[in-house]
């Protein structure tokens, strides 16, 4: 419960001479509910895609201490939600979730598609397989993109924006699924999120990100954080206040 | 708007101000901008030209939006504004417009000269070139892994592929192909039949059609198809990021989009071509029944005569390397997407314009090829 399972070291990114973060440093624990915070267009989906190797910045990031690398075809080892749910638009939603199962393990068709149905279920997606991704609403494609992520149970799983777009009670239901399976399963999550409910019920370590100091400006236990942060900018983000107006 | 809602005061030499009264709305914006334009063209760099918010009843978003625009460009010209004894409603709209803050300029992007566009358009004419011979490269490698794991490949895309790029298009294949060969036929009968040939005109279209029309027809036909349909629907995935979401799931999308389009391509163009010749002939035919009074038996046997197994298989030859060409071009192209929607707009365009390019030099270099080799 406290080995480090992602480590970051000196991570800048940037593109043509603009800097998005620099030199950021943290490390994620195994077991731990890890969120990104920070406000829009602060950089959390880039960095999350930098985690999870699909682009790279200057650095080291290390999961299980090897790098991620997407180029290479193998069996991943995490499951990633996106922002957008990213389903594949020519597959229903049971095919969706059933696509990892087929590509890496041997099982069965029906037992394929059990599996895919127990994963939507899981999300609360009953009755939602054999429709296409067009025909969901936002909230579900998230559900159906991270009922994806979890096909091959993974032991770590990245989330982008899960809840936003959700209504409160799916919002909750999600909370008390990551919690769950945090728990019970011992899965890692990396999650990027705005939700405040959800950063302290879920949340075990946070750390948050700045646009104008392009630099992790806290980091540590969300709770304590809000309690007993002296930092103007982080007391404004977990109390919902305005930051007071730069001299 | 009532042409006193703004009214123009000079208290000084240097110093001015816009007196702004009762109540300004979005609706009447066109007028109020016409008649600020008219007082603010007077004002030049030195001088103030402040907005007076004294008389204002109400003011909506739209207008402050205006006015704030109005107050940027007038500090771009060295003009300095400020909005004065704006009451608290007021002066909250003015701050959520950032109109009290001091002005970022927008520095215009310097225009480019066309010595330097001519030479962007060749360095990335030549970038693109080597990026499609990359592409190749990375699809020769996944090629061979699939051919050691045959089961990791996406198959199931297979038929669908070759149902849309062939077996949709055999109608438009062959109407084009007919035509093609009944204009060229017509064109020659005239020449033909004061010669008194005119059964050469089996041999002129059946060499032509087969050897050259067939196979170009039928790709062009493809490469307007299925080369923009492939571009357009990987592109879409692309920046939907559904090809990111298949690379963080392990499934390279070499092998799962790419394969199995550039395999339907190549398995169901020959057969097109094929079609496509036979279309052409049959276009000769009619010309030469009607207008050359042949026999269409007469026409069948020249045809047969002439036309060698070389002329036809050459063509499929042919039709096997266009198919690789369109189907790379528009894999690589659409995986190459970035920018949203009119990102998949512009690598459309420029897939059917480079495989179309593509096209005739590949078969420029066949014919020539086949000439010095004899063939
Ligand atoms: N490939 C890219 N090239 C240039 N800028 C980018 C690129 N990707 C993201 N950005 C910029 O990075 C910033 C952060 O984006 P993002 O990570 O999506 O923010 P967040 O998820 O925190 O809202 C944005 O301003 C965006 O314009
Ligand atoms: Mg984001």
């Amino acid at each position: 419960m406290s080995a480090p399972l992602i480590e970051v070291a000196d991570l800048t990114i940037g593109w043509d001479g603009r800097v998005l973060l620099q030199a950021a440093s943290f490390v994620v624990e195994q077991g731990a509910v890890f969120v990104i915070l920070g406000g829009s267009g602060c950089g959390k989906s880039t960095l999350m895609r930098h985690l999870i190797g699909l682009e790279f910045g200057s650095g080291r990031i290390t999961i299980e201490g090897e790098a991620p690398d997407q180029g290479v075809t193998a069996r991943p080892r995490f499951g990633v939600m996106f922002q957008s749910g990213a389903l594949l638009g020519g597959l229903t939603v049971g095919e969706n979730v059933a696509l990892p199962l087929q590509q890496w393990t041997n099982l069965p068709a029906d037992a394929i598609g059990g599996i895919a149905l127990a994963k939507l279920r899981l999300v609360g997606l009953v009755g939602a397989e054999d429709l296409l991704p067009e025909e969901l609403s936002g909230g579900m494609r998230k559900r159906a993109a991270i009922a994806r992520a979890m096909a091959l149970e993974p032991d770590l799983l990245f989330l982008d924006e899960p809840s936003a777009g959700l209504d409160p009670v799916s919002a909750v239901e999600l909370d008390e699924l990551i919690l769950t399976l945090n728990q019970q399963l011992g899965i890692t999550f990396v999650v990027v999120t705005h939700d405040l409910e959800s950063i302290f019920k879920v949340g075990s370590a946070c750390i948050m990100l700045d646009k104008e100091s392009k630099s992790i400006i806290a980091r540590g236990d969300p709770r304590s954080l809000r309690d007993s942060s002296t930092d103007a900018r982080v007391r404004a983000f977990f109390n919902r206040t305005h930051l007071p107006v730069a001299a | 708007m009532q042409p006193s809602a703004i009214e123009l005061f000079r208290s000084s030499q240097t110093h001015s101000a816009i007196q702004f009264r009762g109540s300004l709305r979005f609706a009447q914006a066109a007028e109020l901008w016409a008649a600020l334009r008219n007082v603010e063209s007077s004002a030049v760099r030195g001088e103030t030209l402040d907005f007076d918010m004294a008389g204002v009843e109400r003011i909506d978003g739209g207008v402050m939006a205006l006015l704030a625009c109005l107050r940027t460009e007038l500090q771009r010209r060295g003009v300095q504004s400020e909005f004065v004894e704006a009451g608290p409603a007021v002066q909250k709209l003015i701050h959520l417009y950032g109109a009290d803050h001091s002005v970022a300029v927008l520095t215009p992007r310097a225009p480019i000269g066309l010595l330097d566009q001519l030479g962007r358009a060749t360095i990335s004419a030549v970038r693109e070139l080597q990026l499609v011979l990359a592409f190749f490269g990375q699809l020769v490698i996944s090629g061979f892994s699939l051919w050691r794991a045959p089961r990791s490949a996406n198959w199931s895309d297979l038929p669908a592929t070759m149902e849309r790029s062939g077996a949709d298009a055999v109608p438009i294949i062959l109407l084009i192909n007919f035509l093609v060969g009944l204009a060229m036929a017509f064109q020659a009968a005239a020449q033909l039949k004061r010669f008194g040939a005119n059964l050469l005109v089996a041999d002129l279209i059946g060499i032509a059609v087969c050897r050259e029309l067939g196979p170009l027809m039928a790709a062009i036909v493809i490469a307007g198809r299925s080369g923009a349909a492939f571009a357009a629907e990987l592109g879409f995935m692309q920046v939907n990021g559904e090809i990111d979401a298949l690379r963080t799931m392990g499934i390279g999308p070499m092998r799962y989009l790419v394969v199995p389009r550039v395999l339907g391509l190549i398995l169901v163009l020959p057969l097109l071509t094929l079609l496509a010749d036979v279309a052409g002939v049959l276009g000769g035919l009619v010309v030469g029944v009607w207008n050359l009074d042949l026999t269409i038996r007469g026409f069948l046997n020249e045809t047969a005569r002439v036309v060698s197994i070389w002329d036809v298989s050459s063509g499929v030859i042919k039709s096997l390397v266009f198919a690789l060409a369109i189907a790379l071009i528009a894999c690589q192209q659409g995986l190459a997407t970035s920018g949203g929607a009119e990102g998949v707009g512009r690598r459309t365009t420029s897939t059917v314009v480079t495989t179309l390019f593509a096209l005739i030099l590949i078969d420029a270099s066949f014919t020539v090829f086949f000439r010095v080799a004899g063939l």
